[in-house]
This record gives C-alpha cells, structure tokens and sequence, in this order.
C-alpha cells in the first residue's frame, strides 16, 4: 500500500523544494484533471504540493497595460476582471468553456497548459495571444512562451522541481482583439475535436498588420501555425485571405483518428474553425462585437 | 397546479402532488446502492478481463490471498455447477449458465471487461490492490464485434455449445448466430409486386448504454447457517433474489434481500452481475461484503442495449396504403443470446396495418458485454428504420408524413402484432393532436428541418403483491415490492386515496423486502402503474369494504345502508341516518372486530394495453461542421389515464432525451482489440442539458378500459419514435439518406462530404 503526502506550502521555495524532493510529487492548484487522473489510476504520486497558498497564485494583476494571471486562478475568477476580458476576450473565453462551471470555479489555465492535453482549450489561445509563462524551479526564474510547454501528450519541458506560477500576456496594440473556437459534437462538457486560437490586430483602415493562429487537437501538441497569420496580414480578411489562411491551417494538421473525431474530419474542421475565429477576433478588434 | 381539475370524474387521480421520496432524495439522505454499510462489512473487488475474447488456462490467488487484510478470493470454481435451464431473469429469460457466467467468466472470458474473479478485503484499497496480484493466464482468442464479422465463414466462435435455434433442418455446427425467427402474414412476395411504389434501405445502429447515474452495487451476507441477506439497488429484488438464489442453488426464500433506492435503471438492472459473487465472498470470509461497480464498470461489464443491422422493403398503393412489407435483421446483442428478435417483429407489425409481411431476425452474439433490456427493448433500433423507410415513401408520394401515418395507423379492433386484436388504442389521436399542434406548422429558418416518427410499444401487466394496511388513527400503508423509479410510491399514494376517499398525504408507500410481502415482478414493462397500481386499487377496496361492514355493524344497520364518501362511512337508515364515523373512528375500533383493518392482493393482470406515441423533432445542420442543433420537440403520446401528469410528462420527456442522445452521439466505440474506449461519460456522449430544447408534452388520454382508472404503461413508447424523429429531420435538412446512427457531426459531414 502506497501512502500520500499532501503540502500546502506558502512560498515559492517551499513549494520547489518539495517537489525536487521526490520526484513522483505533483503540482495541485484546481486539482480538476490530477484527481480524476489519480482516481482512474493513472496518476499515483507519492507527494501533492498544492500552490493554492503560495502568493499571488489566484490573482490576476494589470499593469501598464500587461497582465499577470496567477497559474491557480480559476478561470471562472478571470471573469470578474474588466479590463482583462476586455483586452483578452478570446483568451478568458477558451478558459471559460472548460468542463462546467462547477469545474471551472476550480479549474485553471496553468493546470489546462501543464497538463499537456493536446486537446486543452486555453492553450492555443495562449498561444495565440503571444502568452509567456513564468517558471520557477531550483535553479531559479526562468520566462518561455507558452507554446515551448506542452512537448507531447501530457508531457512539459519543466524539469524537476519547476512549476509554472504565472500566465502573463502582453501590451495589447490599439485595434487588436482575439477569440477562441471549439468543435465538439455537444454543447459543453466535452472535450475539442479541433480548437482555434486567432490573435489579430487591424490598422486604422482594417487591414490586418498582426495575426497569430493557434491549433488544438490536431497535433500532438497545440500548435502556432506562423504561415496562417501570415496568410491574413495585410490583407482585409477577404475571401481570398481567408481561404489562404485556412489551407496553411489545413497544412499544418498533423491530427489522429480516435474516437472523438477522424483525421479528415478534424483537418477540415480546423480551417473552419480558423476562418470563423478569425471573423470573430476582427469584428472584436474594430469594435463590433 | 395540485388543486383537482374541477372537469375531472376523480379526486385525487390527476393531480400533481410532490413525491414523498422527493426530500430525501434531493437532500441526499435516501440510501442508494453504494450507500448501504452492515455492521462488520468489507470490501469485495473484481479482477476484469483486458481481452476481447481468450481461454483461461489458469488462475493463481496465491499473491492476492497472502496479502494482509484480504479474507477471501473467489473464482468461477466457487460456483456450483450450472445446466443451460432457463429462468426468469427480469424481464426476459436466461439459461442459469450465461446467468452465471456473467457474474464470473467460466472457462473463458467472453469480452473486455468481463468479470474473472474477485476479492474481498478489510478495505477497499486493500480489494483492489489484492485483485491485481491474481494471475489469470490466458490464451488470447480472435474475436468479433459487428454481426457480419460474426457471422462469417470461420468466424470465432463465442459459445461451442451454440447451435442456432429456429432452423430446419437444425445446424451440426456451432455459430454466433443464437436463434432464427421468421414471421409471414399474407404473400409479401405477391403484394410487393403489385405496389405502385417501393423503398428500401439499409439501416444499422450500435451497441449504446442505458446511462443510468447509479452503478450496480450491492452488499451481501451469508450466515454460518446456510441462510442470507441482500442489500440491492435493482428494479425488482424479488428476480435479483431468484436469479441469485437460483445460481447458488439455495432455496429463494433463504436469501432475504432487501430494496434500496435505485438511481435509474431502465431495464439495465433488472438482471445479475455482483450478486452471488458478493454471497460466494461473504460465505468465505464470514463477514459482510460490499461490491460496487466503478462507471468504467458498467459500460465494460454491464448490459448495453444491442445494435441492430436491418434489411428492410415497404411496397405501397400510390395513395400511401402499406401493401407489404419485408425484412431482414440481425440484434448484435453481445456475449449472451438476448431476445430482441420479438419485439422486433411487433414493431414492424404492431405500429401500422400491413397486411402482407415477412419477417426474418436474427440474435447474433459477439464479443462486448451481454446486452440487457434498455426501455421498449429492441424497438427503438427497428423502429429506427421502419418509420425512416416510412419518411422515405412520404417523400416518394409526395405527401405529407403525417397523413401517410394516419393513413396506416393500427386502430381498435385491428389485429396486433401476434394478431390478437388492439383494443381502445389511442394512435390516430395522437397523429391527429400532433397534425393540430403548432409546432407542426410553425415555420423554419435556414438549414433547418422536421422529423417526424411514430412509435408502438406493447407494454405489460405481470404478477405483483399488495397490502394495505390501516392505523388505529386510519393513516393508511400501502406495501408493494415494486422498487420506485419513476415516482410510483406517489401513484400508489394517489391510487389509494382515491379509493378510500382520502387526503394524499394520508396514504404512506413502503416497498417491502422479499420476506415481508409476496411477490412481484420487476419495475419494468411500464408495468407498474397499471399492474402493481390494480392491486393497489382492488386491496384499498377490499379495506374500504371491511370499514362500511364495521361501520354497519356499528350503526346497527346493513351494509347496503351505509355509504362510503369523503374517507368516512355514511349512515343511510334507521337511528343512526345522516350519521358518520370516519376512517380513523372506525379503524380505533378495531378490537371490537376480528383485528386491524388490512388487505393483501395479489394479480396477474394481462389485460394491458399497448402505447402509441408520435414525437416531431426540428433539427438545425451546420453543413460545414455537420453539427445538429435539436431546437425544437414536441412529443405526444397516448397514455390512458395519467395518475400522476408530472410523472408522465418526464416519462414522455426522458425517453425522448435518451432517444435524441441514442440519435446523435451515443455509441460504445471499440478499438482493434475489442476494448471499449470510451467507458466514461466524457466520451460515452448523453446528451446535457444544453444540448436540448424544453421538450414539450401532449397527453392524449385514452383510458384502458380493463384498468379500474384506465391506466396504462407510459415509460417505454417515449423512447421509440425519437431516433428515427431526428434521424427524418436531418436527412430533410440535408437532403440525403441517413440510414448510420449516431449522427455525430463527423459522420454527417462525411455524408455530405461524399455527396457533393
């Protein structure tokens, strides 16, 4: 019989040093994908270090124009910052289709990304977002983009004793805006047959001058699709520009056959979730929506 | 709302009181299956088999039984031996062998997930940590899954012993085909070759689960003296007790087996998995033991309801009248022979008048776990494809689907599926109110369509046994041993008030373990309301004419002068007239008499009638996605007297929801090796709430005469119509044949993909 430690520590070093510690610990912040895990027997850590009580972890702070969400923040708590649902509406709505509502009052992003699901919903609008996070772990701090953790199903670049404590986004450029969209054959409860992420920013007369377009569930990985943004840029989001970007975005699929949807049907669908996302993150950007 | 409908012939029938399990159940105090502790209890776990289909050569318990805290380790070994004799098992039959090899796999293991032994331990961690230390070694067999693979030249064969039933001259060679069925009426061949129109397609659907929240669970305890107890959570423990009883060659009434609450059933617990093993565990270990089935459980190692493959043809006049029909049809019904077959031929007989048919079906079995009854069994699938070929004819004549329906609807006085003649059916009504309804009319924006369906379901009557019993303050018990699923200790209630005259709140339900009342049948059949509700019915009026004799007696006068009105009797003559004394004056006085006031009855009712029902379905497509949006439903159904309308309507609106979600997405999905993987409720896709409109209700009450409210099953009809409903509304919206369930956005895109 195997036992269980739970720690709650209270700082950043406590929490590094518990889990450099044994190396079977894991990181609890809302506990919604380790606790199924470790009930359907595919998780049996010996250690649990809950960061819930390590601070600034369930807060979201703005400044200049940036934001810094703590990496135990439940999603539903994103919610209740203006300024960042203005500035990131595609961002904290990935984050909000999450399971349910009960799930998602304890649900978070830093557990959706370091859970590594190639399907997570907020992570290609992270990545869309040109998100980075902030590492802490035993030789110090250490900021990536987001789209460097996820390295293959369920799996991180973190090495031992590092965890995420903080989500941060950046200065949002005037005309900007961004969304998410999801298939699933239901209407919540699910998980992505396809997500997409788009991230753009329009000039004075509409043309498009930044664009980022992000992939989930069609590769091992979620994925930035560089030649999809630059598909859009330049362009005023016409038919043509539009159909290009969704060929780089049906290009850049490298999807499976399972049982939530077939390679075929998941390629397609991302160019037109892409094309529909797009739309969206345009219309938000100019104000219409 | 529960004020009486002053139109109504009745006080209490018809109204809509709250349920007197309701509290408990919402504030989570009523005792489920997983809920129930006995003093000294432990905790059993099932070792379950990863392959599809293989030999067991051997089993070693050595590890799982040195480890501390274990008490004991159990095998098919345990169990006595069994004969293929075939008992009662709910609400069909099975062979005490498949009965007992479901419970523990016996020489072989027949599908992922099938139970090869178990364990009981001090906890349950101790159970499950124990249960992996057993060694099953195992000689991996090729298996199958669909029915033509199955059913193929040198296909693997399930069961050595299988010869298929219903061929002449009989086979010499095992097969997965179980059994045969041909039905004829008329010359289908003849009448087929003068219709002015045919359609005909191919139609197939796949195993799905009954999704009940519960899972099985049970406690058991065997006595040092041969004699035990069951705790369940089944849909009728008096057929757990028998079946239990029956594989452990003990006599039924030395197993008392107790009901606990059931959180849904459907049809899926009305037969055995954990029992006797849970007996054979507590027999070894000399405690109590526990055994509850995880979610993965019980979509790998519970009873689906099958899939069905169906060949099928209708040939009709230009004006729409069936001339003939034929099929051909294989149930994929699992591990072990089912009997779907039958109510597959009614679904095709039963619904509309046709006059000419032939009918062939098959019981196919194959390597996913044994299928059991799941609501209206094996009618949903067949009716899938007959009111969809039905659509098709509309189409071909150009004429609206509705009046092709009420052209051929079944009538009083035609003959029923086994051609005893339908009585007082309510069909034509109910297409009559949904052709009136607005939603038939109302009008539909882009990429969106109406499906319409219609359904019958034969229902059922069934031994049950009844007692009531009175107070001295005249409150009144009902017993009944008919476990409450869908609100029938309020119907009872209601019943009985109504017989005796009473407040609704005067009348308790209790449902009784098997050793304090006689038997019943299981809750299933929608056979309660009418059968176990008749008994109710006939025991309150033999309590109500012991009161006016007692009160005659107390009046002096006789039983003729006293009337029975408002719960008290009524004195009509001599010194007493104009006199009363009520329920609970009379019932005090039951030292004067020979004892309490109590009835008990028992029946056997088969004078039920059959359901009708007719659901329209507006669905939207997303033809880029091939997402369906259900945004609007109504369903109407003939439903007899409807005791309780709240109970009705949500009998009416769950089995349209299952039936949608049967539709859309829900289906086992197998991998190479014959795993199931998606045995959660993420994967395994009933629909939520979100995914539905209100669906909207229109009770047509055409009372059964033969019950003394006119009463009849409303629970099964409701899950009938709506696959093909949906399935009429997506092809309309799409323009193209969608003859594959479910309709999961992939597969609709594909379609339209391939059409383009």
């Amino acid at each position: 019989m195997t036992t269980l430690t739970y720690h709650a520590p209270r700082t950043r070093e406590e929490a590094v040093a518990l889990l450099a510690a044994d190396p079977t610990a894991k990181v609890l912040s809302g506990g919604t994908d380790l606790i199924v895990q470790m009930r359907g027997g595919r998780a049996a850590p010996t250690a649990i270090v809950d960061i819930k009580n390590v601070s600034a972890m369930m807060s979201v702070l703005g400044n200049d124009g940036r934001y810094s969400i703590g990496a135990a923040m439940p999603c539903t708590g994103m919610l209740r910052d203006e300024g960042l649902c203005k500035a990131w509406p595609g961002v904290v709505e990935a984050a909000n289709l999450i399971g349910s509502v009960q799930v998602r009052n304890r649900a978070t992003m830093g557990g959706n990304l370091c859970n590594a699901s190639p399907a997570a919903d907020s992570i290609p609008a992270l990545i869309a977002a040109g998100a980075t996070v902030l590492i802490v772990g035993p030789s110090g701090i250490r900021e990536v983009p987001v789209e460097q953790v996820p390295v293959a199903p369920g799996k991180t670049s973190l090495t031992a004793g590092e965890f995420v404590v903080e989500i941060r986004l950046p200065v949002r450029p005037a005309r900007s805006s961004d969304a998410y969209l999801r298939s699933i054959p239901r209407t919540e409860m699910d998980i992505a047959v396809v997500g997409a992420g788009v991230s753009i920013t329009l000039d004075e007369a509409g043309t498009c001058t930044a664009a980022r377009v992000a992939l989930g569930a069609v590769a091992p990985t979620a994925i930035l699709v560089p030649e999809a943004g630059a598909a859009l840029v330049g362009s005023k989001l016409d038919g043509a520009a539009m159909d290009a970007m969704a060929a780089a975005v049906r290009a850049a699929c490298r999807p499976i056959d399972d049982k939530r949807g077939t390679a075929e049907y998941r390629t397609a669908m991302a160019g037109v979730l892409a094309k529909r996302t797009a739309l969206i993150a345009a219309a938000r950007a100019k104000g219409e929506a | 709302m529960n004020a009486p409908d002053p139109m109504s012939k009745y006080r209490v029938v018809g109204t809509r009181p709250v349920r007197p399990d309701g509290i408990d159940k919402v504030t989570g105090k009523a005792i489920y299956g997983p809920d129930f502790v006995a003093a000294g209890m432990i905790h059993g776990a099932i070792l379950r088999s990863p392959h599809a289909h293989a030999r067991i050569r051997s089993i070693d318990t050595s590890r799982a039984e040195a480890l501390p805290g274990v008490k004991a380790v159990v095998t098919s070994a345990d169990f006595p031996g069994q004969s293929a004799k075939i008992i009662a098992a709910g609400e069909t039959s099975s062979s005490l062998r498949d009965i007992a090899a479901t419970c523990l796999a016996h020489g072989k293991v027949l599908y992922v997930g099938h139970a090869a032994a178990a364990v009981a331990a001090t906890t349950k961690a101790i159970a499950e940590a124990a249960a992996k230390l057993i060694v099953v070694d195992y000689e991996v067999l090729p298996h199958v899954i669909e029915v033509e693979d199955a059913l193929a030249e040198g296909a693997p064969i399930l069961h050595e012993h299988m010869i298929t039933k219903g061929l002449d001259p009989a086979p010499d060679s095992p097969s997965n085909a179980a059994n045969c069925l041909v039905m004829t009426r008329g010359d289908a061949d003849a009448a087929m070759a003068g219709a002015a129109v045919i359609v005909s397609g191919h139609y197939r659907t796949v195993p799905v689960h009954q999704g009940y929240i519960e899972p099985h669970a049970c406690v058991a305890s065997w006595n040092a003296d041969g004699q035990g107890q069951l705790w369940v959570s089944s849909q009728g423990h008096f057929d757990i007790r028998n079946q239990t009883a029956s594989v452990l060659h003990i006599p039924s009434s030395d197993l008392r087996t107790y009901p606990l609450e059931i959180g849904g059933g459907f049809g899926g617990k009305t037969g055995i998995y954990l029992e006797p093993v849970a007996m054979l565990l507590s027999k070894k270990a000399g405690r109590p033991v526990r055994l509850a089935m995880s979610r993965e459980d019980v979509f790998c190692g519970s009873g689906p309801a099958p899939g069905i493959v169906v060949d099928l043809t209708i040939g009709a006049d230009a004006d729409g009248t069936l001339k003939a029909i034929k099929a051909e049809f294989w149930y994929q019904v699992g591990a072990f022979c089912g009997s779907a077959v039958n109510s597959g031929m009614a679904t095709l007989l039963g619904t509309y008048r046709i006059a000419n048919a032939h009918l062939c079906g098959w019981d196919v079995v194959s390597n996913f776990p044994g299928t059991k009854a799941y609501r209206a069994p094996g009618a949903p699938q067949m009716a899938f494809a007959l009111e969809s070929c039905l659509d098709d004819l509309a189409r071909k004549l150009d004429m609206d689907p509705l009046d092709l329906r009420l052209r051929n609807a079944v009538r009083p006085g035609d003959p029923g599926p086994h051609h005893v003649p339908h009585g007082a059916i309510g069909f034509v009504e109910c297409l009559e109110a949904a052709k009136a309804h607005p939603h038939w009319t109302a009008p539909l924006g882009a990429n969106q369509a109406r499906g319409v369906a219609g359904a019958f379901w034969m229902n059922y009557g069934g031994p049950s046994t009844v007692s009531v019993a009175l107070s001295g303050d005249g409150s009144v018990q009902v017993t009944t041993g008919s476990p409450d699923i869908g609100g029938s200790r309020a119907s009872m209630a209601i019943m009985a008030a109504e017989v005796l005259q009473v407040p609704y709140e005067r009348v308790r339900v209790a449902i009784a373990d098997t050793a304090s009342i006689g038997y019943s049948m299981v809750t299933g059949g929608s056979r309660v309301t009418f059968a176990t509700g008749k008994a109710v019915v006939e025991a309150a009026r033999k309590v109500e004419e012991t009161l006016v004799t007692r009160a005659a007696s107390l009046f002096g006068v006789a039983a003729t002068d006293v009337e029975w009105r408002n719960g008290a009797a009524h004195c009509l003559t001599g010194e007493s007239a104009g006199e009363h004394l009520t329920i609970g004056a009379i019932a005090a006085k039951a030292g004067q008499f020979s004892g309490p006031v109590s009835a008990e009855v028992s029946v056997n009712p088969l004078d039920y009638l059959p359901g009708f029902a007719v659901h329209i379905c507006d669905t939207e497509v997303d033809p880029e996605t091939g997402n369906v949006s259900i945004i609007r439903y109504t369903t109407v159904q003939d439903v007899g007297t409807a005791i309780h309308p709240d109970y009705v309507e949500g009998q009416m609106q769950g089995g349209a929801v299952q039936g949608i979600g049967w539709a859309l997405n829900e289906a086992y999905v197998f991998d190479g090796n014959g795993r199931m993987e998606n045995p959660g409720f993420l994967d395994y896709r009933m629909p939520v709430a979100s995914d539905l409109p209100m669906i909207d209700t229109v009770m047509i009450e055409v009372p059964n005469p033969a019950h003394p409210y006119g009463v009849k099953g409303v629970g099964e009809a409701p899950i009938v119509p709506p696959l093909a409903a949906v399935a009429n509304a997506v092809s309309r919206a799409t323009g193209l044949p969608m003859r594959t369930l479910p309709l999961s956005p992939d597969r609709i895109w594909a379609t339209i993909q391939a059409a383009k």
